[in-house]
C-alpha cells in the first residue's frame, strides 16, 4: 500500500491536463480528493504506529545495485506524511478560491490572468508524490530520487507565473542551491551505502556502529548534512528562500514553509540514530541551526513585506527545530518534532492569511496597509492566533514548543552538549535574543496590518475574503488552539512516536504550560519583557536595525559567482567551439585516431600482424580492388557532381562483387539492389543542388593538406585495425550455433535469412522501424515550406522530368521487363528461407521494378496508380509485431516461430514458417520506404 | 586476400574522410557513402572470408563461411541507404532554405551561452 501511495499523486500527472481540459475551473474540487483521501488513508495507520509498529513494504527493482523500492511508515514519517497530506488538503483547497480569476474584485491595473491551473496541479502533485516519497522511502537511493524530484516541482511551482523576470530569477536560484545540496547529498548517500554495505535504510539503522567506525564518517557526514541544510534553507544556504516567495502563495505556504524545507530536518531526523551522537554532527548541527535562528529573526525585522517577513521567519524557525535535534536529548527531540508540528500549523495559517491579504488589498506590505482588522475580521483573528502562536505566547501551542526549546538549551550543558562546555551558555544568550526578536516580528505582523487605521492602496475598500480562503486557513489556525489545549494527547499518539524513532528509546509526552519557577521561565520572562519594550519602541530602533550591513555574506558571494560560472563555461566552450562544422568532424576523427593509437602504442600491439593463413587471391580480385580504388578517387577528384555519383555508383558495385567472392549471395543482391536505387537518388537529389561542385571561394590549400592527412591517417588506421583483427582473434566464432540450428529449429536452408527473421527478429524489428524513422524524416523534409519561394528553383536547365517517354522501344520492353521483376521479386521472397532472398532483397527489387515503371511512364504515372507508399510502414510493422506477438499469445517469447511440412497437390511438398509473415512485413516495410523516399523526392522536383 | 581487402577499405575511408572535411554538403554525403561501403566490407572480413561454401545449408556440406557479419551487414546496406537518402534530402533542403551549400556558411547565429553574456 506504501508504495501505492507514494506513486498515486504522481501518477495522477498524466490524467490531470485531460481533467484540465475538461472540468476547467472545476478541476480544483476533483484534485481536492487526492490528497484528502491520502491524509485519511494515513490516519488510518495512526493506531499501529503508535505503539511502535513500523510498516514495511518492498517491490524489488534494480536488486543486483542493492536498490528496491523499500517503503517504511514509523512514527517519523507518519508525522510528516500526516503533514503533507494535510496541509495539502487545505491548500488545495484554498488554492481553487486563490487561483480563481477574481470575480468580485476588479483589478485596476492589471489584466485578468487566466492561470494555467493544469500546470499548477501537475506540478504540485508531483511534489505531493516525491515528498511521501522522501518521507517513507527505506531505500538510500530512492529516497534521493524523491529528493531530487521535490526540488524540481519546488522550481518549477517558484517560476509558475514564468513571465514576471523575478518568478524565473528565483526559481533558478532556488533550484542551483538545493541541487548542489543534493549533488553533496548523493555522494554522501554512495559512501553511506558503500561503508554499510547496503542502500537499505532499515539495515542501516540497525548497525550504526559499523558507519560510526567507518573511515569515511566525518565526509559522509559533512555531505549529508550540506544536503539537509541547503533544503532547509539554514544559513549559508539559506539564499534561495526569500527569492523563493515568487511562488503563487499557497505554494510558498506549502512547499516553502510546511513541508519541503522540512525535508531537510528529516534527513537529519532520520539519519541521527546511525550518524548522530558525535562531536561533529551536533557541534555543526547545533552552530548552523541557532546561527539560521538568530539571523532570520533579525532579517525578518528588517522587511515590511509580509511574505519576505514569513520566509525569514522560516528559516529562523527551522534553525530552531535543526538545533534541537542537534542537542539530541530525548527532551530536545520531542521538542523538535513538537515544534515542527507547531510551526506548520501556525506558519501556513499566517502565509494563508498574507494570501488573502494579498488577495483583498492588493499588497502584502505593511508600510501600505493598516487597521484591517476592522473591515476583515476573520481574516484578523487567524493573524492574531497566527502571530501570538509564532511569537510564543500562551494560551497558543507556540508557547508550549517554545518553552519547551528554551529549556532544552538552557539545560543542553548538562545532557546533550556537555562537550561544548560553558559555550552552551552563549547559545542560551543567543536563543533567548532570537526569540525577541521573533517576538518583535511575530507581534508586528499583526500590530501593523491589522490595528490602528485603516488603510489600504487599493481603489475600493478592502472586504472580508470568500469562506473558501477563510476556511483553510481556520482549519489550520485552529490547530494552535486545540494541540494548547490538549498537548498531550497529539503528543502521545503523534509526536513522541516521531521523537522515539530518532531517540531509539521510549519518549514520554509531558508537555505542560507550568513547570515551576525555574530558569526556563526566568528566560521567558525576560523574552516577554524585552520583546515589549523593543516593540513599543520600535520606530526607535528601525534605523538602527536597518543600518546593519555585513561587508561578506552567501547573498553576494551568489550573487558574484553566478555571472563569473556563466562567463568561464561560456568561454570554454567558445575556445572549442566556433561553429565550424567542419571542425567538429576533423576533431572527432582526430580523437578517434589518437584514442585507438594510443592503446595500440602502450601496450606496444603495432607489431602482432600474422601473414600467413590468408584466404587465396586471383588477379580479377586484384583487378576489382584497383577499380575500387579508382572510382573511390575520382569521387574525390571530379567536380562535375553527376560523373562523382556515377563513380561512386562504381565503389558500390564493385562492393557488391566483392560480397559474391566472399560467399555471400544475399549480400551481392542487397547490395546491388540499393546501389541502383541509391544512384537514383543521387541523381534526382543533383537536380536541386548547383551545378559544379568545386567549392567556392576554395578551401585554403593548406586547409586542404591538413584534411588530407587527417583523412590518410584516418585510413591507414583503419586499414591496420581490419587486418589486425584479422590476426588476432581472441575469441572463437559464435556463427557455429547459425549454421547447425538454422534448418533443426528455424526450418531454414538460408542461414543469413533464418538468422534475420528468426533468431535475432528482434534486431531485425530495430532495423525495420529505423527505416520507417528515417522515411519518415525524409518525408517531413520534403514537405518543409521554404522560407523563401523565390530560392527554389532548378539551379540548372534540366527540364522537368517528361510527361512520358516517347521511345516506343523503351517503353514496351522497360514495361515488360518491371513485370517480370515483379513477379521474379515475389518469387524470391517465397523462396527466401531456403535460397538467397527474402523480404529485404524481395523488397528491393520490388521496389526497382516500381521505379522502371515510374521512369518510363514519368509524372503520367502517378496520376494512373496513387498509391500511399508511406502506408506500407506501419502496415509492415504491424506484420511484424503482430507476428511476434503471435508466439506470445501461444505462451512463448515474444517472436518465437515454429514451421511445418504440408503437402499441397500440384505443388508437392511446400513448407509454412510462421517467420515468413514477419518476413512479408519486412517486405512491406522496404517497399514502403525505397518507394515513398524516391516518389517524394521526385514530387518535390516537379512542383519547381 | 585479407591483406588487399584491409588496404582497400583504408582507402575507401581515407576517401570517404577526405569528402566528409569538404565544405560543399552534397561531397559530405558522398563522402559518407564511401565510408560506409568500408564498414560493409570491414565487417566481412572481421568473418572468416573464402573459408567454406555460402551459408545456404546443402547436403553433405560440411563447413560454412560466418553468416554472422553477412546478416549484420544485410542490414546495414538498407539502414545506409535510408540514412544517405536522409542525408541528400537534408543537404538539398539546407540549400534551399539557407541558399547555401557551404558548410563553413552555415553556423549558428547566436549561442546559447553569448545570450547569457549578454545579460
Amino acid at each position: 500500500m506504501l508504495p501505492t501511495m507514494v506513486l498515486l499523486p504522481i501518477c495522477m500527472v498524466f490524467a490531470l491536463p485531460l481533467l484540465a481540459k475538461f472540468a476547467n475551473q472545476a478541476i480544483g474540487w476533483i484534485a481536492f480528493l487526492i490528497p484528502l483521501g491520502l491524509f485519511v488513508k494515513y490516519l488510518s495507520y495512526l493506531p499501529e504506529v503508535s505503539r511502535g509498529e513500523v510498516i514495511y513494504t518492498e517491490i524489488p527493482w534494480v536488486s543486483n545495485l542493492g536498490i528496491d523500492l523499500a517503503f517504511r511508515l514509523d512514527g517519523l514519517s507518519l508525522l510528516f506524511a500526516l503533514l503533507i497530506t494535510g496541509i495539502g488538503t487545505m491548500v488545495v483547497l484554498y488554492s481553487i478560491f486563490y487561483l480563481r480569476p477574481h470575480k468580485d474584485f476588479f483589478h485596476g491595473f492589471l489584466p485578468q490572468r487566466v492561470e494555467r491551473l493544469g500546470n499548477f496541479y501537475v506540478f504540485l502533485f508531483v511534489f505531493m508524490g516525491a515528498m511521501l516519497g522522501v518521507v517513507t522511502a527505506d531505500n538510500l537511493i530512492i529516497l534521493y530520487i524523491f529528493w531530487e524530484l521535490t526540488s524540481t516541482s519546488s522550481f518549477l511551482l517558484i517560476g509558475y507565473w514564468f513571465d514576471k523576470d523575478a518568478s524565473r530569477y528565483g526559481a533558478q536560484r532556488a533550484l542551483f542551491v538545493t541541487i548542489i545540496g543534493g549533488l553533496a547529498l548523493l555522494v554522501g548517500f554512495i559512501l553511506l551505502g558503500q561503508a554499510a554495505d547496503t542502500f537499505s535504510i532499515s539495515q542501516i539503522l540497525a548497525h550504526p556502529e559499523q558507519i560510526k567506525n567507518a573511515p569515511l564518517y566525518p565526509v559522509i557526514a559533512i555531505l549529508i548534512m550540506i544536503g539537509a541544510f541547503a533544503k532547509s534553507a539554514q544559513v549559508p544556504f539559506h539564499i534561495w528562500l526569500p527569492t523563493a516567495m515568487e511562488a503563487p502563495t499557497p505554494i510558498s505556504c506549502y512547499l516553502h514553509s510546511a513541508t519541503m524545507v522540512k525535508a531537510g530536518i528529516f534527513l537529519l531526523a532520520r539519519l541521527t540514530p546511525v550518524l548522530g551522537n558525535s562531536h561533529l554532527w551536533q557541534g555543526t548541527i547545533v552552530i548552523v541551526g541557532i546561527s539560521s535562528l538568530l539571523f532570520g529573526s533579525f532579517m525578518a525585522l528588517r522587511k515590511t513585506d509580509l511574505k519576505a517577513i514569513l520566509a525569514y521567519s522560516t528559516i529562523s524557525q527551522l534553525g530552531l527545530i535543526v538545533c534541537l535535534v542537534g542537542i539530541g536529548t530525548k527532551a530536545a527531540l520531542l521538542a523538535a518534532m513538537f515544534h515542527l508540528f507547531n510551526h506548520s500549523a501556525f506558519k501556513g495559517s499566517l502565509f494563508l492569511m498574507t494570501g488573502i491579504v494579498d488577495h483583498q488589498t492588493d499588497t502584502r506590505d505593511i508600510a501600505f496597509v493598516s487597521g484591517l482588522g476592522k473591515v476583515m475580521p476573520v481574516t484578523a483573528g487567524i493573524a492574531f492566533i497566527g502571530s501570538l502562536s509564532m511569537a510564543g505566547l500562551p494560551p497558543f501551542s507556540g508557547f508550549l514548543s517554545k518553552e519547551l526549546f528554551i529549556t532544552s538549551v538552557a539545560e543542553a550543558g548538562q545532557e546533550g552538549l556537555s562537550f561544548f562546555g560553558s559555550f552552551t551558555v552563549v547559545l542560551t544568550i543567543v536563543a533567548v535574543i532570537a526569540s525577541l526578536f521573533t517576538f518583535v516580528y511575530s507581534l508586528t505582523i499583526f500590530g501593523k496590518a491589522f490595528t490602528g487605521k485603516l488603510k489600504s492602496p487599493g481603489e475600493h475598500p478592502p472586504h472580508e475574503a470568500s469562506p473558501g480562503l477563510l476556511i483553510p486557513a481556520c482549519a489550520l489556525v485552529l490547530f494552535n488552539v486545540v494541540v494548547a489545549i490538549f498537548p498531550n494527547v497529539f503528543g502521545r499518539v503523534l509526536i513522541a512516536p516521531a521523537a522515539e524513532t530518532i531517540a531509539g528509546v521510549p519518549v514520554e509526552s509531558h508537555i505542560a504550560f507550568w513547570h515551576g519557577f525555574n530558569l526556563p521561565l526566568l528566560l521567558t520572562l525576560i523574552i516577554f519583557a524585552g520583546g515589549a519594550i523593543l516593540f513599543a519602541n520600535a520606530e526607535r530602533f528601525k534605523p538602527f536595525i536597518l543600518r546593519l550591513k555585513s561587508p561578506i555574506g552567501a547573498e553576494k558571494a551568489y550573487e558574484w559567482a553566478v555571472p563569473r560560472i556563466y562567463n568561464t563555461s561560456g568561454r570554454v566552450t567558445d575556445f572549442y567551439m566556433r561553429g565550424s562544422l567542419r571542425n567538429y568532424t576533423a576533431l572527432t576523427m582526430l580523437a578517434f585516431i589518437l584514442l585507438t593509437a594510443l592503446p595500440l602504442t602502450i601496450y606496444s600491439l603495432w607489431g602482432n600482424l600474422s601473414f600467413d593463413n590468408l584466404a587465396p587471391v586471383t588477379i580479377l580480385e586484384i583487378v576489382m580492388v584497383l577499380v575500387a580504388m579508382t572510382c573511390a578517387f575520382a569521387v574525390t577528384r571530379f567536380r562535375r557532381p553527376l560523373f562523382a555519383v556515377l563513380s561512386l555508383g562504381g565503389v558500390g558495385a564493385t562492393v557488391s562483387f566483392f560480397f559474391v567472392v566472399f560467399r555471400a549471395p544475399d549480400l551481392a543482391l542487397t547490395q546491388l539492389l540499393v546501389e541502383i536505387c541509391s544512384t537514383v537518388l543521387f541523381l534526382m537529389a543533383l537536380r536541386m543542388m548547383p551545378e559544379r561542385m568545386d567549392p567556392n571561394p576554395p578551401t585554403r590549400p593548406i586547409r586542404r593538406k591538413l584534411n588530407a592527412i587527417v583523412s590518410i591517417s584516418l585510413g591507414a588506421l583503419v586499414a591496420f585495425l581490419s587486418y589486425w583483427g584479422h590476426s588476432n582473434k581472441s575469441f572463437s566464432p559464435i556463427s557455429w550455433f547459425y549454421s547447425e540450428n538454422s534448418y533443426t529449429r528455424g526450418g531454414g536452408h538460408n542461414v543469413v535469412n533464418v538468422t534475420l527473421i528468426d533468431f535475432r527478429g528482434l534486431d531485425t524489428m530495430g532495423e525495420i522501424t529505423v527505416l520507417s524513422i528515417a522515411t519518415v524524416g525524409v518525408l517531413m523534409l520534403v514537405n518543409l515550406v521554404p522560407k523563401e519561394r523565390s530560392l527554389l528553383r532548378p539551379t540548372h536547365k534540366h527540364g522537368k522530368l517528361p510527361l512520358s517517354t516517347n521511345n516506343v522501344i523503351l517503353y514496351t520492353t522497360l514495361q515488360t521487363l518491371a513485370l517480370i521483376i515483379l513477379v521474379t521479386s515475389l518469387f524470391i521472397f517465397w523462396k527466401g528461407h531456403n535460397a538467397p532472398g527474402g523480404g529485404f532483397i524481395a523488397g528491393l527489387m520490388f521496389s526497382g521494378a516500381v521505379l522502371l515503371i515510374y521512369l518510363v511512364r514519368g509524372r503520367l504515372f502517378r496520376g494512373q496508380i496513387d498509391v500511399n507508399y508511406k502506408m506500407l510502414l506501419p502496415i509492415g510493422l504491424s506484420f511484424a509485431v503482430g507476428c511476434g506477438l503471435g508466439g506470445v499469445f501461444f505462451g512463448e517469447a515474444f517472436l518465437s516461430h515454429t514451421f511445418g511440412y504440408f503437402h499441397v497437390p500440384f505443388f508437392g511438398e511446400i513448407e509454412l514458417a510462421t517467420a515468413t509473415i514477419f518476413d512479408f512485413g519486412v517486405f512491406l516495410v522496404v517497399i514502403g520506404t525505397v518507394l515513398s523516399i524516391v516518389t517524394n523526392i521526385g514530387k518535390g522536383q516537379e512542383d519547381l | 586476400m585479407e591483406l588487399i581487402i584491409a588496404i582497400l577499405i583504408g582507402f575507401l575511408f581515407a576517401a570517404g574522410a577526405y569528402l566528409i572535411l569538404e565544405r560543399r554538403l552534397l561531397r559530405v554525403v558522398m563522402g559518407a557513402s564511401l565510408m560506409s561501403h568500408g564498414v560493409l566490407l570491414f565487417l566481412i572480413t572481421a568473418g572468416s572470408l573464402k573459408r567454406g561454401l555460402a551459408p545456404i545449408l546443402v547436403e553433405g556440406g560440411e563447413e560454412y563461411v560466418d553468416a554472422v557479419p553477412q546478416a549484420l551487414i544485410l542490414t546495414a546496406i538498407v539502414i545506409s541507404f535510408a540514412t544517405t537518402a536522409f542525408s541528400l534530402v537534408l543537404a538539398y533542403k539546407i540549400y534551399h532554405r539557407g541558399g547555401k551549400d557551404d558548410l563553413e556558411k552555415l553556423r549558428g547565429e547566436v549561442d546559447a551561452h553569448d545570450e547569457h553574456r549578454n545579460e
